[in-house]
C-alpha cells in the first residue's frame, strides 16, 4: 500500500480541514445511490477528517471515498470505492464518492484500460479500508481505555463489550492524527456485505436530471470555444490558408495554425501523431466557431515520408517511418494479401508443424479480414485547458492522466507539478481517450491565445481524425489425421500497422505440433488501442475457424474445445501458455448448461458459440438467430464469464449485456474505409451504429462464482461475441463468413 | 444577431444570437443548460433530445428562429429533482454506463410515454419501444435495459 505512510501522513495533517474548491468539486459533490437514501446536506465548509487518500470522514459520520480511476461508463466511481467502503465497514449510506484529483504518488497509475481498474486497485483500496478502519478503532480503544482487539465494527459504528459505542465520525479526528498501521488485515470474501452486492451507480441521479459530468459541459467565465481543421486526408499536410474571411464573422477571436510537437520531438508511447500542423478556429461560442470554419480557404498538399521517434516504455527509444501516399482500402486489402505470402516472423512454434502438415490427410485453410473500426465515442473529443504563464489547468474526459502529464510539461514547458489536471467523466473511450493529442491541441491553443479554452471536435473531426482499430487479417491453417485428429495448427496474420498475433494463447499448448507468424504493414492512418485490442479480431478469426474444424472432425464444437483444454491442462505443450485451461473450461461448461446447448428443445435453434481469453478474464457466449424482415438477428444471447470476485454484480450483468450488444454492432456494421486517404464515413448516416431495434431481446449472463481476486470485466465479453455471430450465421445460412463486416456479406 | 424569447422549462430566457444557430447551442453555449448533449450534429444520434411543446425533437438541427412560441423542455425541466416517472425508472433498472446519451434517450422515452398516456399506455411492446427509440444511439449498449425502464415506468 503506497499510498498511507508517514510521508504522505504528513502533508494529510497539513490539510486536515479540506474546503476544497474549484469546479471540479462543485460538479461531483454529492454523489448518491439513492432518493430514499437521504443524508445531511453538506455545505463546503464542512469538517473533514482525512484518512487517507481515499477517505476523509465528516463529524456528521459521513465517508467521502476518492476514486482514483477516470470514469467512462465501466462504473468504477461506484465499484472501487464499494471496495474501499468493503474494508473500512462502512454504512454505503452514508458514502459519498469524488472522482479523485491527478496525483500519481497518492493514487498510483489512475489509467483506465485495459480492463484493470478493479484488478490493479483491488488490494490497494482493501488495504485503504482496512488501514482507515483499524485507525478507527485505535482511536476508540484510546478514547474508552480499552484494548484496540475488543472493539468490533459493523456499519460505520464502532462497538466494545461494555457498550459502549461510537460512530466512525465521532473518533475521525483522532484517528487521523494516528500512526498508519502496518500489515492490517483483510476480510475473508466470505464476509462481505458491500463487495457481491448490487449497488446502484453513485452518479445515477445525476446522469438522469443532466447534471453537467461530463468534459463537453465544463466552463469557466471568460472561457473561448475553439476547434481545430485538420487535413481531409491522411497522408496531406498543410500547405496555406486564407482565414481573411473567418476571421470577419461574428464572434471569432483568433485563427491560426500550430505544431502540435516541434520537430525533432522524441514522444512517449501513446503520443500518437496523426496530423502534426493544425488550423485553430476560436471564438466566443460553438456555432459562431462552426460556421467560421466554413468560410476557411485552405490549401493542403500531400506528405512527404515523415520519421517518428518514439520513447516507448521502460526508456526503449525507436525510430518509426511514417510513409507518404493516399492509401485506399481496396489497396491496403490487395497489400495484405501479397504480405501474406511473403515470410513472416516466427512468434511461437511447438514441434514440427512443417512435417505434421506435410503428412496430414486434410489440410483447412481459412482467411479472415477485419476492416479499421472508429472508436465513436458518444461524446466526440475535447478538453479545457487554461495555460499561463507559469502554470497550467486541463480538465476533461481522459483515459490516462499520467501518460499526458509529461508529454503536456515538454509541450508547454511547464514543471509538471504546475499542471493540474482533472478528470471528468467521459461519454464513452474505448481506449480512444487513452490518446491525449486532443489535450495538447486544447492547450496549444489556450496558451497561444492566453485565455482559458475549450477544444472541441466535431462528430466529423471525431470519426475522420480517428486512431482506428487496425485493419487485421489472418490465415488458419489446420492438419487433420486420417482419424481426423488435430494434428497441427498454424495462424499467421497481419495487419496495418501491427499484427493481432497473440502466440501463446489458446489453442496454444493444446496441440503438439503449433506455429503462430505475424506481420506489418506501415500505414499514416494511425491506430490504437480499441476495446480490447487484437483480441477484437482473433476472437472472431480462430473462434470461427475452431468451430469450422470441430465440425471438419466430427465434433461438438463446445466439446472439441473442452478436448483441446483437457490436454492443456493434463499434459500442456510447450511453455508460456497463458490461459488457465479450468477456468477457461469453466466458462464453457457453465455456457453449456445456461444455454442448454445440446439439448433436444434447443435443438431447431441456429445457434452459435464462442469463448475467448483476455485482459486476464474468460468470457464466452451463445448466440441464437433467427431471420426478422429478411436479415439475420440476434435474438438471445447466454453470457458465461470468469472475472473472479464480481465486485458489482448487477452493474457487471450491464457491463457484458452492453459488450454484447456493442459486439453485434461492429461484427455486424462496424467499418471506417479510405479512398485516397479520405475517410469514408464520416458521422452516424454512414457510419452504422447498433441501435435499440437490432440489440438481442434479451441477454442471460452468468458468472462462474469463485473467490479469486477480481479480473477485469470492461474488454473480455466484447471479442468472443464476433465468433459467436459469425459460427451462428453458418447455421442460419449455411455458409461462412469470412469478412467483416458480415451486412457486406448478407444478401 | 436576433433577439429572441423562448420559453424554456417553463421560464422565459432572452437570448441574442444568429438565427440560424440551433437551439442546442443556444442551450448549452448562451443558457449553461448542458444536459442537452451534442452527438453528431445532424440528428442522427438523438443525444440532443428535447420537447418542443410535447414532441420529441432534435435540438442539434433546429434553428432559434424556428421554435416561435413553442414551449422547449429540456432534461433540467423534465421534472424537479429527478422524480419524472421515467427518470425514476432509469434509476430502479441502473440504466446507464456512460451515461452521454442518456438525457436523449429519457427525453425521447418521456415523449413516447406522454404520447402513449391516453391509450394502452401499460401496454407498450417490445415493437413500439423499438420503433420510437431507434433514433437514439447509446454506443454502451443500455438497450436491454432502457427498454425494461420504459416498460416499467409505463407501468406505472
Amino acid at each position: 500500500m503506497e499510498n498511507i505512510d508517514t510521508q504522505s501522513r504528513r502533508s494529510f495533517l497539513k490539510s486536515s480541514v479540506l474546503a476544497g474548491g474549484g469546479l471540479m468539486l462543485s460538479l461531483t459533490w454529492f454523489s448518491k445511490a439513492k432518493a430514499a437514501e437521504k443524508i445531511p446536506e453538506l455545505n463546503l465548509s464542512e469538517h473533514w477528517s482525512e484518512l487517507s487518500s481515499y477517505i476523509k470522514i465528516t463529524t456528521d459520520n459521513i465517508i467521502k471515498i476518492f476514486c482514483p480511476n477516470p470514469e467512462f461508463g465501466q462504473n468504477v466511481m461506484t465499484s472501487l470505492p464499494m471496495i474501499v467502503a468493503e474494508e473500512l465497514d462502512a454504512d454505503w449510506k452514508n458514502v459519498v464518492v469524488e472522482m479523485s484529483p491527478h496525483d500519481n504518488v497518492k493514487y498510483g497509475s489512475q489509467f483506465t484500460g485495459g480492463s484493470n481498474s478493479v484488478r490493479m486497485y483491488w488490494q490497494p483500496l482493501r488495504n485503504a479500508g482496512a488501514t482507515a478502519r483499524q485507525m478507527l478503532i485505535e482511536a476508540a480503544a484510546q478514547t474508552w481505555g480499552v484494548p484496540a482487539a475488543e472493539i468490533t465494527t459493523k456499519s460505520g459504528i464502532l462497538s466494545h463489550s461494555s457498550g459502549k459505542s461510537a460512530k466512525y465520525g465521532e473518533v475521525a479526528d483522532k484517528a487521523a492524527t494516528l500512526p498508519v498501521p502496518k500489515d492490517v488485515k483483510l476480510k475473508s470474501p466470505k464476509d462481505f456485505t458491500i463487495v457481491k452486492n448490487s449497488k446502484k451507480n453513485t452518479e445515477g441521479s445525476k446522469i438522469v436530471t443532466g447534471k453537467p459530468l461530463f468534459g463537453m459541459d465544463y466552463r469557466v467565465e471568460g472561457m473561448m470555444i475553439a476547434m481545430i481543421q485538420h487535413p481531409p486526408a491522411f497522408g496531406m499536410k498543410l500547405k496555406s490558408f486564407d482565414a481573411s474571411q473567418a476571421l470577419k464573422m461574428p464572434g471569432i477571436k483568433d485563427i491560426f495554425s500550430f505544431k502540435l510537437y516541434d520537430d525533432g520531438f522524441e514522444q512517449a508511447s501513446f503520443d500518437t501523431r496523426t496530423f502534426n500542423e493544425l488550423i485553430a478556429i476560436v471564438g466566443k461560442s460553438t456555432w459562431e466557431v462552426m460556421n467560421a470554419r466554413k468560410k476557411l480557404i485552405v490549401k493542403w498538399e500531400n506528405a512527404p515520408e515523415t520519421k517518428e521517434i518514439i520513447n516507448g516504455w521502460g526508456g526503449r527509444k525507436t525510430e518509426l517511418i511514417i510513409p507518404s501516399g493516399l492509401e485506399s482500402t481496396s489497396v491496403q486489402l490487395a497489400k495484405m494479401q501479397e504480405m501474406a505470402k511473403m515470410p513472416a516472423q516466427q512468434y511461437r512454434k511447438d514441434g514440427d508443424p512443417e512435417t505434421a502438415f506435410k503428412n496430414a490427410a486434410t489440410i483447412i485453410e481459412r482467411t479472415y479480414n477485419a476492416p479499421f473500426l472508429a472508436h465513436n465515442c458518444m461524446e466526440p473529443m475535447n478538453f479545457f485547458a487554461h495555460v499561463e504563464a507559469d502554470k497550467a489547468l486541463v480538465a476533461g474526459p481522459i483515459q490516462a492522466p499520467g501518460w499526458m502529464e509529461p508529454t503536456l510539461a515538454k509541450i508547454l514547458n511547464l514543471p509538471a507539478d504546475k499542471i493540474e489536471i482533472q478528470m471528468t467523466r467521459m461519454g464513452g473511450g474505448f481506449g480512444r481517450r487513452a490518446y491525449a493529442q486532443y489535450v495538447y491541441e486544447a492547450a496549444r491553443i489556450s496558451q497561444k491565445v492566453k485565455a482559458p479554452v475549450k477544444l472541441i471536435y466535431s462528430r466529423e473531426d471525431d470519426m475522420t481524425y480517428g486512431i482506428y482499430r487496425p485493419m487485421y487479417t489472418a490465415t488458419y491453417r489446420a492438419a487433420l489425421d486420417a482419424n481426423k485428429n488435430l494434428i497441427a495448427f498454424h495462424v499467421k496474420g497481419g495487419g496495418i500497422p501491427e499484427n493481432p498475433i497473440h502466440a501463446n494463447r489458446f489453442p496454444a499448448g493444446a496441440i503438439d505440433n503449433y506455429l503462430a507468424e505475424g506481420w506489418e504493414i506501415r500505414s499514416n492512418i494511425t491506430i490504437g488501442a480499441f476495446r480490447a485490442p487484437r483480441s477484437n479480431f482473433n476472437a472472431a478469426a480462430e473462434q470461427s475457424f475452431l468451430d469450422e474444424v470441430a465440425e471438419a472432425m466430427g465434433k461438438d464444437p463446445i466439446d472439441f474445445r473442452l478436448d483441446l483444454l483437457k490436454r492443456a491442462k493434463e499434459n500442456p505443450v510447450g511453455k508460456n501458455n497463458e490461459y488457465d485451461a479450468d477456468r477457461y473450461a469453466g466458462v464453457l461448461n457453465l455456457l453449456k448448461e445456461k444455454s442448454g446447448w445440446g439439448k433436444p428443445e434447443n435443438s431447431g435453434k441456429k445457434r452459435g458459440v464462442a469463448a475467448y481469453f483476455c485482459h486476464n478474464s474468460y468470457a464466452g457466449h451463445v448466440v441464437d438467430m433467427v431471420i426478422r424482415n429478411g436479415q439475420p438477428y440476434v435474438e438471445q444471447v447466454t453470457s458465461a464469464i470468469d472475472c473472479g470476485v464480481v465486485v458489482n454484480p448487477d452493474a457487471a450483468i450491464n457491463m457484458v449485456q452492453g459488450a454484447v450488444v456493442d459486439g453485434i454492432g461492429n461484427a455486424f456494421y462496424g467499418a471506417l474505409t479510405h479512398k485516397d486517404g479520405v475517410a469514408e464515413q464520416n458521422n452516424f448516416h454512414n457510419y452504422r451504429i447498433i441501435r435499440h431495434n437490432e440489440a438481442p431481446k434479451k441477454i442471460d449472463v452468468h458468472f462462474v462464482k469463485n473467490d479469486i481476486d477480481p479480473t477485469g470485466l470492461g474488454e473480455p465479453p466484447f471479442p468472443p461475441v464476433f465468433g459467436a455471430v459469425a459460427n451462428a450465421l453458418y447455421k442460419m445460412e449455411g455458409r461462412r463468413y469470412y469478412n467483416q463486416p458480415f451486412n457486406s456479406g448478407f444478401s | 444577431m436576433t433577439k429572441y424569447s423562448l420559453k424554456i422549462n417553463g421560464k422565459i430566457q432572452q437570448v441574442d444570437v444568429e438565427p440560424s444557430t440551433p437551439v442546442l447551442w443556444v442551450l448549452r453555449d448562451h443558457l449553461n443548460l448542458t444536459g442537452t448533449k451534442f452527438g453528431c450534429g445532424m440528428g442522427m444520434c438523438g443525444a440532443c433530445t428535447i420537447h418542443l411543446d410535447d414532441a420529441p425533437v432534435r435540438s442539434c438541427s433546429l434553428p432559434v428562429s424556428t421554435v416561435g412560441k413553442q414551449a422547449i423542455t429540456t432534461i433540467e425541466g423534465l421534472s424537479v429533482n429527478g422524480t419524472h416517472p421515467v427518470q425514476k425508472a432509469w434509476i430502479e433498472h441502473d440504466v446507464a454506463q456512460c451515461g452521454y446519451c442518456q438525457a436523449g434517450q429519457i427525453m425521447s422515452a418521456a415523449a413516447l410515454l406522454k404520447e402513449t398516456a391516453a391509450t394502452n399506455r401499460s401496454n407498450l411492446s417490445d415493437e413500439d419501444i423499438d420503433n420510437y427509440m431507434s433514433g437514439n444511439i447509446c454506443r454502451c449498449g443500455t438497450y436491454l435495459r432502457i427498454k425494461e425502464a420504459i416498460k416499467s415506468a409505463a407501468g406505472k
